[in-house]
């Protein structure tokens, strides 16, 4: 049964021509972009860019799974983008080596406050390894605990949001404390090596993009494959009509845990790969308005859908990086317009327009216009 | 024939494109105008702009005129490294002005460092760096709370209250002031706000500590009074930005005035009144490198210059109605005509010649007194002690002149 029906399916996840052509437009963006590079027609600066682009695209993925297609709005999503990011940020500080300043071989904000010596849950990150597992162990133990808590004592809509937004700022206050060993206000920084690699090197950042460009395309190929597995589809009940689900003898809770401790890893897994291309992590990355911008992002490029939330957060953040430069100061009333217009005029996105301009040319020559299009049902609007 | 013509055509570009490239020199300006930070550092975007077009009109820096690059830092600190890397790898600036709080110079000192590119920065900063790209125009905690205490020994003070917002600023100064204090015989009993010891018993934090906006200082305030009781006490404040009206409320609220416990503010300067009740604060003493009440000639042309400009400017965004002159932003103008007097005096834009320039001492009359560059990449300057007035300016009770910026202070003052 679904099983040998999943199997097969990872092989064809997606359904229509479109979704084939915009993977394998993705796909070619991420091959091409390098090669440019190399030839140099694009500069080490836009592909260290452009790679903090693509990890922004897997955040806004992670964000959609939940949002999009379990209807469950986390607003804290920031955090477990910020956790692996810390979590790869304390093996790069390890690897900084001795500092000029203080000539120890302890990360300088603890020279600053006077350790002597590595405290015990440092220690095990000098190993690589040990740090990749973190990255994926820390977000998911953070978000199993949390969401067992709160999907077991069934809090959901609005309730949950507010409590992912709890979480996050809790978090933020936590992480500023200077006393909490992770550096406080200034974070990490001044990364200098990556599995040995120096960080400043051209063939590093283009080495990071490509990381960046894999795992997106991985994350992309995978969730689309869970969409169409039992998983997925239950996964979709819950959020058109969870007590349905429940009464169908599902347990909505274990399914709901499942795809919040997933969504975290895959956000977890995207801050590391951001952390040595953005050069810096500190409890900023988690404050609550950056885990508005990822609502934003999927919003803007439309949720529910496979590629929308790629598009969104590739999308402002290029707006972000242009309007910074071009328009000083403007940034932010630039993106509230954006958003305010995408909230009144475009409720499914960038995406969604796509597909009204599909369906009106479809209607237009009198074709059959039949399902396939929209993956939001009505009533989850 | 036609090969001819587009010889002379790209004869003319060329040449066209060199002359336009050798008449400007492209200068980043680094700072946040939208976001948290927007408040304090859109003045020193302003102050800066005002002074290239300064020089400017005198004939420009080597007979370049300045075209400055504006990119907004967004209160974002990634944001930092990026626009830091735009300046450099796309806009090739040769020096850029920028940066205001601690984390987004940390956020872009990498970004200078692999570019071999040139930064000033100019807010009072905890010191414990000394980048090899960056040029530190900021007051070093030496210029800024060591001559406060001073002051205060003097005035006969003996007790000191610690307090401040929990970040690596308020946490470094205090612990040089902790040892400072020491070193100046003042037992540890008489140092409040409350220590934190590792586990050799060591201090590794001293005073009182606040998360960021802040608001309840009820019970730090109650502290505080019990402290002060003796009447001998004084309070060293590195709270930052709003969370300073709070406390001074809770503090007047309390029946404490400057009398009974002068309260010492080292983030609160002329701007920050702007939008800040100063009322809560007269009396109360804040210490800078720069006053903008400071009664020199080149002080009043620098301000009635600043306000014509003001008026005139046409550049989008600028607030022209009530605007003052505070240290950051004269330590930013400072900077601009450090770095054009060490480009003339070392005939080069190129970063690494400059900073060999800067270190071997260039010297600008201010606004505040002369400044001279230091080979450790700090100034030596003049610090000022001054009494809040009800109108947000500050009186000058006190200078110190020429004091050498030293940015490595911890353990210095430790008796071995």
């Amino acid at each position: 049964m679904s099983g040998r029906n999943s199997l097969s399916s990872l092989a064809k996840p997606f359904d229509s021509r479109t979704e084939w052509v915009t993977f394998f437009l993705l796909a070619a963006f991420v091959i091409i972009f390098p090669i440019l590079s190399q030839m140099g027609m694009i500069s080490s600066f836009q592909v260290g860019v452009w790679g903090k682009y693509l990890c922004y695209a897997v955040l806004a993925m992670s964000l959609n799974i939940l949002w999009g297609y379990t209807g469950l709005l986390c607003l804290g999503q920031c955090l477990f983008f910020a956790l692996g990011g810390y979590a790869f940020g304390m093996y790069l500080m390890l690897m900084i080596g001795e500092d000029p300043v203080y000539k120890t071989a302890l990360p300088d904000f603890m020279d600053f406050q006077g350790y002597k010596e590595l405290p015990w849950h440092w220690k095990p990150f000098y190993n690589p390894f040990f740090a990749v597992f973190a990255v994926v162990a820390v977000p998911g133990v953070v978000a199993f605990i949390f969401g067992a808590l709160a999907f077991r004592s069934r809090i959901k809509g609005v309730y949950f949001s507010i409590l992912t937004q709890a979480l996050t700022y809790a978090a933020t206050l936590l992480f500023f404390r200077n006393e909490f060993t992770f550096g406080g206000n200034n974070g990490f920084t001044d990364f200098k090596f990556i599995f040995g690699a120096d960080i400043r090197e051209e063939s590093t950042t283009l080495a990071l993009f490509v990381a960046s460009g894999i795992l997106l395309l991985v994350v992309y190929w995978g969730l689309a494959w869970l969409l169409k597995t039992k998983f997925g589809k239950v996964q979709r009940a819950i959020r058109d009509s969870e007590n349905r689900v429940r009464f169908s003898g599902y347990s909505s809770t274990h399914y709901k845990v499942f795809i919040f401790v997933l969504s975290a890893i895959i956000a977890g897994l995207a801050g590391a790969l951001y952390v040595p291309q953005a050069g810096i992590i500190n409890p900023e990355e988690m404050k609550p308005s950056k885990g508005l911008d990822i609502v934003v992002w999927v919003a803007v490029g439309g949720r529910g859908t496979k590629f929308g939330p790629v598009i969104g957060a590739i999308l402002i953040s290029l707006l972000k990086s242009w309007s910074t430069r071009a328009f000083p100061e403007y940034w932010l009333i630039i993106l509230g317009l954006v958003f305010v217009f995408v909230v009144l005029f475009m409720p499914d996105g960038i995406v969604g327009l796509f597909e009204k301009a599909k369906a009106y040319l479809r209607a237009r020559k009198g074709g059959e216009s039949d399902s396939g299009s929209s993956n939001i049902p009505v009533e989850a609007k | 024939m036609k090969k001819f013509t587009s010889a002379l055509v790209a004869a003319t570009l060329g040449f066209g494109g060199i002359a336009a490239a050798e008449d400007t020199v492209k200068v980043g300006v680094l700072h946040s105008l939208s976001g948290t930070m927007a408040i304090s550092e859109t003045s020193l975007r302003d102050i800066l702009l005002f002074t290239f077009d300064e020089i400017n009109a005198a004939g420009g820096v080597m007979g370049k005129k300045i075209e400055p690059v504006v990119v907004d830092g967004a209160s974002d600190w990634p944001l930092f490294a990026e626009k830091a890397e735009q300046l450099l790898a796309q806009d090739k600036t040769a020096v850029t002005f920028g940066c205001w709080t601690s984390v987004s110079r940390k956020s872009v000192l990498p970004v200078y460092e692999k570019y071999n590119g040139l930064l000033f920065y100019p807010v009072q900063y905890e010191g414990e760096e000394m980048s090899p790209n960056i040029f530190y125009t900021a007051e070093a905690v030496n210029q800024q709370a060591i001559p406060a205490v001073d002051f205060l020994l003097e005035d006969g003070y003996k007790k000191f209250y610690l307090i401040g917002t929990d970040y690596v600023y308020p946490q470094t100064t205090n612990l040089v002031l902790f040892e400072y204090l020491l070193s100046k015989g003042i037992p540890v009993e008489n140092i409040g706000g409350g220590l934190r010891k590792d586990a050799d018993g060591e201090v590794i934090s001293a005073g009182n500590y606040t998360p960021f906006g802040h608001s309840d200082f009820q019970q730090i305030v109650a502290d505080i009074k019990k402290f002060s009781a003796s009447g001998d006490a004084c309070v060293i404040n590195t709270i930052n930005g709003d969370a300073n009206v709070p406390f001074f409320k809770e503090f007047a609220a309390s029946g404490l005035t400057s009398e009974d416990c002068p309260v010492v503010s080292f983030s609160l300067s002329e701007d920050e009144f702007r939008s800040l009740p100063a009322k809560d604060l007269v009396g109360h003493l804040g210490c800078w490198t720069y006053f903008m009440s400071n009664e020199s000639e080149a002080n009043k042309k620098f301000i009635a210059d600043f306000q014509a400009w003001l008026q005139k400017t046409e550049v989008p965004g600028i607030v022209k109605e009530n605007r003052v002159t505070c240290s950051p932003m004269v330590l930013s103008y400072n900077g601009v005509y450090l770095w054009k007097a060490a480009v003339e005096k070392a005939k080069s834009f190129e970063p690494e010649k400059v900073m060999a320039a800067l270190k071997s001492g260039v010297s600008f009359d201010g606004p505040g007194g002369t400044v001279t560059s230091q080979s450790n990449h700090h100034l030596t300057k003049n610090v000022y002690i001054g009494e809040t007035l009800e109108n947000g300016q500050f009186s000058v009770i006190k200078s110190f002149d020429n004091v050498v910026g030293e940015p490595f202070l911890k353990g210095t003052f430790m008796k071995k």
